[in-house]
């Protein structure tokens, strides 16, 4: 159990957080045919695009109410019906997020009552599904934002009550914001090792994978979770949640569903994986096929491999609260000492954070902390690139956003062979950074070297 | 190519305890059951250090494409003994007689390109065989290129990595040492009051940069070191090795020759140590002053000796009570077999076993005296047999040199590497506590009880 400390500043210095209107977007990005629209002023969205693209190098969709000083006083809420009439008719979405930012829901925006409004002023769109989220970026980060929206989600668009026919090999896997495209499509194969059909909510990676299609380019969602896919959800024999952030989404769903649910911190580790292997073979009725067992004792290895590289190895560590408690499991587990650990907000993550402490703060106490607990290693999102670079020690990028090098998003970090990669990633930074004894002259030797 | 006689020679040692009985260190191997390197491998090995000169392989390329760079050993200037040079012989340098006129070609682009201090040519098996005359070529290269050539004849045929040990301490001996005059020390270095003394290691090879935690306790002494060799040493620095005082012979039995010879003909007295572990590193440094007959040396070595033991018995503090009574299986060749049996003594370990491969007799009476007489010693250096004693001794750790890494951590057992080709240093004071800091990493790593234990299908199952 972790001890949650705030330090008081009134000056956030080099923000480890991203606000909460970012996370719910990027959920909306994880479904088909989607368009997440921001409730703000136009900078929030461009602002938000253009982190998106940074980090995935992939067109965004994304658009904004754009509202401006008058709206902003005398109300907005005609904005939202016409941004929503103007997407229709542009795009042609099936599904919008509606998110409200710190502006919005600061002005008091009605979003029910907009809602209402726009349905009854454009009957002939009541295909258009509308999912508003309120995420104001005065509370949370990215994580939270992100499961707000996969709640909201859930009510909108997910089952009302069990289903009447069962889908036995379907299960639901409700995907935090801590898993990337790529660990999405390690998840994907996992559970197609035991003949298990997911339903992943949301489907970052359909939608985000970076990969052309016929059409060229597209202004809505490249690919994602389909609507039809998230209603029939309660048809699954199992619902599957990985990130303690979507553990409230989960409940929901099981209070409306009746469905079993199984809860995973992480997945990133040997135990972690195991876990999620036995829960599967449980479901499935399968043992475990051996294509697992191989990778399994592949990743056995890279352990005992790895381990002098990195046993003892002291780490600070920075993201969002899901993604410090998988990785500090899965650290531990490998003989790193996590000296500084840093969440960007609270979250449910943290209180189970197998660590003494953890710091909600910014990369100022990143770096503060990582000298004075004498960290060897970095992991963080780009922006601990300054910081390792300051200290002379090297990165692991993780989190949001990683804009500085190239195939981020396509990493998986989650199951046996995403562990591995991930161990060796670490020796190597490690390897790379190993500081020898300095060589020493001596004093007879005289002054030129040779 | 050397004949058998010359080889037998070279295996004689009078400096060594066990030189009247049967060598238990260079037993004939036994075909399909022997690991360890040949007679190229350790006469390179043994002047590799010496980083300003060429060291040029004359053979087909199985000899150094698979082994150049691959040392531990650091140079604090010098990088030209980290460039891989061979003849890279091939079938028609073979057939044709062409490797002679390889060589000197070679040689002459080694020198024009690299400018080295000098040029060592290993003579490895295939040249032996079809018998180019090295020794011709060199001494004509010499001739032509005014720079020393100095053949090293180590086939490896002739035998095992001791003897190519044996054989770079003979040629260095007989064509190096001796033949030029040490400098005198930059005036600066002087302090009034304090006399130099000058001195060499034989058998200290860098490894890791670990001698660097030792030298600067050999500048405050006022021990100028003539030649470590051959860990960062230069080619100059080893011509004038016969003007010191005094010589301790650090890792390599194998070397002993070339501290008695230099006893025999210059009237160097010598010691043999260690500085891996705290006890042995203080001996050492105690026998130097007791070699040289300096009271006031002895007294400041006596005062540095207490303060670098109460910084090693402060760091290891918090270490202690975590290593103490681990069980240690040590795997190593020769002299290390007892000097880690000491520095794991010194940590509190309990050494339930100890390899013996390459060790001679004198390196078991030590073993004997540290470990008792029913010390267990283990003769085979079959890996299966190895592992089998693991389990049988209850040991904690396995500690060995870099061959049994792979096979111990398939066997899911906890190991620390004290190889030559490591990038840590684990000599002196200051390796002492980097080498308790690594064992308490590698024995408390949670990954040897996760590898350990069964799945929890299996467990399930098993209980269902």
């Amino acid at each position: 159990m972790a001890a949650i400390l705030a330090p008081a500043k009134a000056l956030a210095v080099n923000p480890l957080k991203v606000s909460q209107p970012v996370g719910a977007a990027l959920a909306f990005l994880g479904l088909a045919r989607a368009m997440p629209l921001e409730h703000g002023a136009r900078g929030c969205a461009a602002f938000n695009k253009l982190f998106f693209m940074r980090h995935f190098r992939e067109p965004i969709a994304l658009q904004t109410t754009a509202m401006d000083q008058v709206t902003t006083i005398l109300g907005a809420d005609d904005n939202v019906v016409e941004a929503l009439a103007t997407l229709a008719a542009r795009d042609r979405p099936e599904v919008v997020g509606l998110v409200a930012t710190g502006l919005a829901e600061t002005q008091g925006a009605d979003i029910p009552r907009t809602l209402a409004a726009f349905r009854a002023a454009h009957p002939e769109l009541a295909a258009m599904a509308v999912v508003p989220v309120s995420a104001t970026d005065t509370q949370g980060c990215l994580e939270s934002g992100f499961a707000l929206a996969v709640e909201a989600i859930l009510e909108h668009l997910g089952p009302r009550g069990p289903a009447a026919r069962r889908r036995p090999g379907q299960v639901n896997l409700l995907a935090s914001s801590m898993l990337s495209p790529g660990d999405i499509d390690a998840l994907r194969l996992w559970l197609e090792a035991f003949g298990l059909d997911a339903v992943v909510l949301p489907d970052l990676g359909d939608s985000l994978d970076g990969h052309l299609i016929e059409a060229g380019y597209s202004p809505l969602t490249y690919g994602g979770t389909p609507r039809p896919a998230i209603a029939a959800m309660a048809a699954s024999a199992a619902t599957l949640v990985v990130g303690p952030s979507l553990d409230r989404a989960a409940r929901r769903l099981a209070e409306r569903t009746g469905l079993p649910t199984y809860h995973f911190p992480g997945l990133t580790g040997l135990d972690a994986c195991d876990a999620f292997t036995h829960t599967l073979a449980k479901i499935a009725g399968r043992p475990v096929p051996p294509r697992l067992l191989r990778a399994r004792d592949r990743l056995l290895d890279a352990m005992v491999d790895c381990q002098f590289q990195l046993g003892g190895t002291r780490v600070a560590l920075a993201a969002d609260p899901d993604l410090v408690g998988a990785l500090a499991a899965f650290l531990g587990g490998m003989g790193l000492e996590v000296v500084a650990a840093l969440a960007s907000a609270r979250g449910p993550a943290l209180a189970a954070v197998p660590l003494p402490e953890v710091v909600v703060g910014d990369f100022e106490d990143v770096e503060r902390l990582a000298r004075e607990r004498g960290a060897e290693l970095i992991i963080a999102n780009s922006h601990g690139a300054p910081v390792a670079a300051r200290l002379g020690l090297p990165l692991l990028r993780t989190g949001f956003p990683i804009t500085d090098i190239h195939g981020a998003p396509s990493l998986a970090s989650v199951g046996y062979d995403g562990s591995r990669r991930l161990l060796f990633e670490l020796a190597n930074l490690m390897l790379g950074h190993y500081r020898e004894i300095a060589p020493y002259r001596s004093r007879y030797r005289g002054d030129a070297p040779c | 190519m050397r004949s058998t006689d010359q080889i037998a020679a070279l295996k004689s040692e009078p400096a060594c305890a066990h030189n009247a009985k049967g060598k238990s260190g260079c037993a004939r191997p036994q075909p399909g059951a022997t690991q360890g390197g040949c007679c190229f491998d350790g006469a390179r090995n043994a002047l590799l250090p010496i980083a300003d000169a060429a060291h040029i392989v004359h053979g087909p390329i199985g000899c150094a494409g698979s082994s150049w760079d691959n040392r531990g050993t650091r140079s604090s200037g010098a990088e030209l003994y980290r460039i891989g040079m061979t003849t890279d012989l091939n079938d028609m340098d073979v057939i044709m007689g062409q490797g002679e006129k390889r060589l000197l070609a070679a040689i002459r682009q080694a020198v024009e390109r690299y400018d080295p201090a000098a040029v060592f040519v290993y003579v490895t098996c295939v040249p032996a065989l079809h018998g180019d005359d090295v020794e011709a070529v060199c001494k004509a290269a010499a001739a032509r290129l005014g720079r020393p050539v100095i053949p090293v004849d180590c086939a490896g045929f002739y035998g095992n990595k001791n003897l190519g040990n044996r054989i770079a301490g003979d040629v260095i001996y007989r064509h190096v040492i001796g033949t030029a005059e040490p400098p005198p020390p930059p005036a600066a270095a002087e302090r009034p009051g304090i006399t130099r003394h000058d001195v060499n290691l034989i058998g200290e090879w860098n490894v890791g940069g670990e001698f660097w935690s030792m030298a600067p306790l050999f500048d405050e002494l006022g021990l100028r070191l003539l030649c470590t060799f051959s860990g960062d040493s230069r080619f100059h620095e080893v011509r004038t090795m016969h003007r010191a005082e005094a010589n301790m012979v650090v890792c390599s039995k194998a070397m002993i020759h070339v501290a008695r010879k230099l006893r025999e003909d210059w009237s160097i007295p010598y010691f043999e140590g260690s500085f891996y572990g705290m006890a042995d590193t203080s001996r050492s440094l105690r026998d130097f002053a007791r070699l040289l007959n300096d009271a006031d040396l002895s007294a400041r070595t006596e005062a540095l000796i207490a303060r670098e033991e109460a910084h090693v018995e402060a760091a290891l503090a918090p270490l202690r009570p975590r290593l103490a009574g681990k069980r240690a299986l040590i795997f190593t060749g020769g002299y290390k077999s007892w000097s880690m049996v000491s520095a794991m003594q010194d940590l509190g370990l309990e050494v339930v076993a100890t390899g013996t491969e390459k060790s001679t007799e004198e390196d078991k009476a030590r073993i004997r005296a540290l470990m008792g007489e029913r010390a267990r010693m283990i003769e085979d250096n079959d890996q299966k047999a190895l592992l089998r004693t693991f389990a049988e001794t209850g040991a904690d750790i396995l500690i060995a040199g870099d061959r049994y890494i792979y096979p111990t951590l398939k066997s899911r057992l906890p190991f620390l590497d004290i190889d030559h080709v490591r990038a840590v240093g684990y000599a002196g004071y200051g390796g002492m506590i980097e080498l308790a800091r690594n064992l308490d990493r590698t024995l408390a790593s949670p990954v040897w009880r996760q590898v350990a234990a069964p799945p929890p299908w299996a467990v399930a199952a098993r209980a269902a």
